[in-house]
């Protein structure tokens, strides 16, 4: 194993940081959204819920732009032909998504209960919508994605929108969904007080089941799926096209990393004890607790994910020779060593300058301090 | 083969969504520093008018921030969606800009943005001053970031082709960040926001100044904002001949272009002040010229030239033939990467590579290629004359008339007297919208001028785009533009309320003092702790 393999790991993992950074922060916020119009019941609720998150949305919405840009960095060809083969389910992520800063930051500058109904809807959708589809565009890395590439590695996507929300990529989507809704949830509980924290702990509850409950189908299904299977090719550390190698598909081949390595039966195990962690813990009312066990069940689906897909990353189903994987989609080994370089100095940074706001902006929210304070949302 | 309606439309899109984007940008990089000096002063002097100019014009910019926040979600992620054989090609070094840009620029603005407004009560007078300055700071790193990535674009330095995988690689990260174009262009585009920030901010206060309403904010922010805008322009003048120079060297067709170069001529060349470029004919019509000024411009000499458009297209036909091998050998290299004499052929002809591609677009099969089609791409590589010519015009014309402006406000304001000069009043409110045209012919000059690559030399703009169907390229530009609209609408409708509303007046005769932290019982911010969920 030469520098440029290790380089190449070394992003994948940071890839997976980066992207629990995303699920973890961005989740929290979308739940909130998703589930603004349940947990807040009149405006002065909604006020609170989205107060609780106000100061911190705007830092935690980067790791999704970070995410974007890591992966335009250290796998540029996942970055062109995903985004581009995925262009309707993008184009819904962006349109949802650009309204969340604005339905934070004008929603409550005029009183008018039209306008503030409007963008009450504005925030379910934008909560709702990406994080349906950030999971199933997970979903459709098992199912393998149709596109090729021509000599001069000009990607083409040949199917249609529609073959994007298959069943399965649906109950990934719904998985992703009702984790940032139980993560949202444990926040407004954390952060407000009475009937609203009551309802976020319900909520947080029901959530965390049919996370655990789509979770476990999933992992069904997945056996029984057609796997990828990685036959030969020019293999780690070589630079190289992603029309050198080939791949073959088989039922159960995406179990095959946790055959080899049965260790990684410790993945999913997070997964599912950080998710009963948090359910228990809003059982108990220890809101801090459960936002923390959620954090580790995030780490343990992703990883999970990750850990069955590798080396694969955006797996060809009309072509599977032409799969991207870690090895052939990834920049040159010089650009993984300054990226890995700027990462590792400036993550750790972002996490205590964070935890600093966090600190600072600590407490409850009450529907007293929204009323009275000209900055709140 | 791609479909030309498809390059158009992603053209359009991104220019439509560029432009869009960079009318909220300048004014953010602008008013972050105002903010950042308002609150200074208060910090230094303690006196609260200049925490409540700091906070009145924080609400103003809190309601443009949210649009660029917005609209820069679509500029990340649009190279992928739309351009994604440009992002395969060279995300190898345009990617990495763009990741640092996060990691050392968003994440910095946006976590101390929220601390900015909401933490006047939370955090003590030095705390929020030094987050208010983090604020400024970062948006002007993530300036400098995006610069370089497109500083790369402009003149891709720091990077070569790689045959085996297809794609360029990073060659330097030193010479990506130090190239001359992105350092210049970085100092040019920021202080550019400087201006917009310094004028929005004197046009405001010049409208309350003439109805008579918030007399004391409205006479420190127009002073503050003019002593900054006059330095800024004169900056934003001298860079913009920097870039220039830059631009003579590493862009001769951009300059051509801007200066409608046609025939060449010897030194010294006279400056075409206006002239109306006739790109089929290749002549000006209507020309009004000055004297030997291009060269004194460009070169900083009387006997200095540049090459014209008719010297750069002889140039071009050269470039085409010679890249034509390099392409032809690149085909063997994808089937066999270890064909030796392939190798040799494209490492022989690899300069001019960028060329072979921009007349595979009439040749798709470069075995037959003809001199015609090699004719016309060579004429293809001069972008649109008249659109750059003019939109450059516009930019200069634009800066050195704000320039003016705030030569004649930064005297009568420090004289005192700009309440005694309503006419100078109502030219500071008419001057809001001359910064942001002027910005956006800025961008126009840039990105119109580096046609037809999106990489200079490189790549062309044609070969970039994603294979996608005329159908889903116009659902997603209706898209955007029904959905801009609608934004621009809503934000300028609660800009112009805002500003009629005004800053709240003065409670008290020293106004509303910071309330120590933490918060007082009837603040009704509970002490418990909060922050378990970031480790603290």
């Amino acid at each position: 194993m030469n520098g440029y393999a290790i380089a190449q790991i070394i992003w994948w993992l940071l890839l997976g940081v980066l992207l629990v950074g995303l699920a973890v922060m961005v989740g929290m916020d979308m739940g909130v959204g998703a589930s603004l119009r349940y947990v807040g019941r009149t405006d002065t609720e909604r006020r609170v819920a989205l107060n609780i998150i106000g100061p911190h949305w705007d830092g935690n919405q980067v790791w999704f732009i970070l995410g974007g840009g890591a992966i335009f960095a250290a796998f540029p060809l996942i970055y062109a032909t995903a985004f581009s083969g995925f262009y309707v389910v993008m184009l819904l992520l962006l349109w949802t998504m650009i309204l969340r800063p604005i339905g934070f930051e004008y929603r409550s500058r005029i009183g008018n209960p039209a306008w503030r109904g409007a963008w009450d809807w504005a925030l379910v959708v934008s909560g709702a919508v990406p994080m349906v589809v950030f999971g199933a565009a997970f979903g459709n890395l098992f199912r393998g994605v149709p596109f090729h590439f021509e000599w001069n590695m000009t990607s083409f996507y040949t199917g249609g929108f529609l073959g994007l929300l298959n069943p399965f990529a649906v109950t990934t989507g719904v998985l992703s969904l009702a984790m940032s809704v139980m993560m949202g949830s444990l926040t407004v509980m954390n952060g407000a007080e009475g009937t609203m924290a009551a309802r976020a702990r319900g909520l947080a509850q029901v959530a965390g089941t049919v996370a655990i409950a789509v979770f476990a189908i999933d992992g069904f299904w997945v056996h029984s799926m057609a796997g990828y299977h990685w036959v030969s090719g020019p293999g780690p550390g070589i630079p190289q096209t992603p029309l050198q190698q080939a791949v073959i598909t088989s039922p159960g081949a995406w179990f095959g990393n946790f055959t080899a390595h049965p260790v990684l039966w410790c993945v999913p195990v997070l997964g599912f004890a950080g998710m009963i962690g948090a359910i228990l813990a809003a059982r108990a009312k220890f809101s801090h607790l459960g936002w923390w066990s959620g954090a580790l069940a995030w780490i343990g689906v992703i990883g999970t994910a990750g850990s069955a897909l590798f080396p694969f990353m955006l797996p060809s189903s009309s072509d599977p020779s032409m799969s991207l994987t870690v090895w052939n989609s990834s920049s040159s080994e010089l650009t993984l060593r300054w990226m890995i370089g700027f990462t590792v100095f400036f993550v750790p940074l972002i996490l205590w300058y964070t935890g600093w706001a966090f600190w600072v902006m600590r407490g409850k929210i009450t529907p007293d301090m929204v009323e009275s304070d000209e900055h709140a949302y | 083969m791609i479909n030309g309606t498809v390059i158009d439309l992603s053209r359009l899109q991104f220019a439509a969504t560029a432009l869009y984007h960079f009318l909220f940008v300048p004014l953010t990089l602008g008013m972050s520093f105002l903010l950042a000096a308002m609150e200074t002063v208060y910090v230094t002097t303690g006196r609260p008018i200049y925490r409540r100019m700091a906070m009145f014009w924080g609400r103003l910019f809190m309601i443009n921030f949210a649009l660029g926040v917005a609209t820069g979600l679509t500029m990340e992620f649009q190279f992928g969606t739309n351009w994604s054989f440009y992002s395969s090609f060279v995300g190898d070094i345009f990617g990495a800009p763009l990741a640092i840009e996060g990691l050392m620029a968003f994440f910095m603005e946006s976590t101390f943005i929220g601390l900015m407004v909401f933490g006047w009560h939370r955090l003590s007078k030095g705390q929020h001053l030094a987050v208010t300055w983090l604020v400024a700071l970062a948006s002007n790193l993530s300036a400098l970031w995006i610069l370089v990535a497109n500083g790369f674009m402009q003149d891709p330095q720091g990077a070569a082709f790689d045959p085996t995988t297809m794609r360029m690689h990073l060659t330097s990260f030193q010479d990506l960040i130090f190239s001359p174009d992105a350092q210049s262009k970085f100092v040019h585009t920021s202080i550019a926001g400087y201006v917009t920030g310094a004028i929005f901010v004197a046009g405001v206060s010049a409208y309350y100044l003439l109805r008579n309403r918030h007399v004391e904010l409205a006479k420190r922010s127009f002073r503050m904002a003019v002593l900054f805008g006059v330095l800024a322009t004169i900056g934003v003048v001298t860079l913009g001949d920097a870039l220039g120079f830059v631009d003579a060297q590493a862009q001769p067709t951009k300059l051509a272009a801007m200066e409608g170069l046609w025939k060449t001529e010897p030194a010294p060349l006279p400056l075409n002040l206006i002239a109306f470029p006739d790109q089929a004919q290749q002549r000006n019509h209507g020309a009004v010229q000055i004297p030997a000024v291009l060269s004194l411009l460009e070169t900083h000499s009387l006997d200095g030239t540049v090459p014209a458009i008719d010297a750069l297209e002889r140039q071009a036909v050269r470039q085409v033939e010679d890249g034509i091998p390099a392409v032809q050998a690149l085909q063997t290299l994808s089937r066999n990467p270890e064909d030796p004499a392939a190798l040799a052929q494209f490492n022989a002809h690899r300069e001019d590579l960028g060329y072979g591609f921009l007349v595979q677009r009439y040749a798709p099969d470069l075995t037959r290629v003809t001199p015609a089609e090699i004719r016309q791409a060579a004429r293809d590589s001069i972008p649109p004359v008249a659109a750059v010519f003019w939109s450059f015009r516009v930019m200069v014309g634009t800066g050195l008339a704000m320039l003016a402006f705030f030569v004649l406000a930064t005297l009568y304001s420090l004289r005192n007297r700009i309440q005694e000069k309503p006419w100078l009043l109502k030219l500071a409110m008419g001057m809001i919208p001359v910064p942001f045209l002027a910005n956006e012919a800025g961008w126009l000059v840039a990105e119109l001028g580096r046609q037809p690559w999106t990489v200079y030399g490189v790549l062309p703009t044609w070969m970039s785009v994603s294979t996608h169907s005329v159908g889903y390229m116009a659902f997603s530009l209706i898209g955007f533009v029904a959905l801009y609209s609608t934004f621009i609408a809503i934000e300028m409708y609660l800009m112009v309320r805002t500003i009629r509303i005004g800053p709240p007046e003065a409670r008290g005769p020293r106004g509303p003092q910071p309330r120590p932290r933490p918060m007082p019982a009837g603040g009704a911010f509970a002490t418990a702790p909060h922050a378990a969920r970031t480790g603290d």
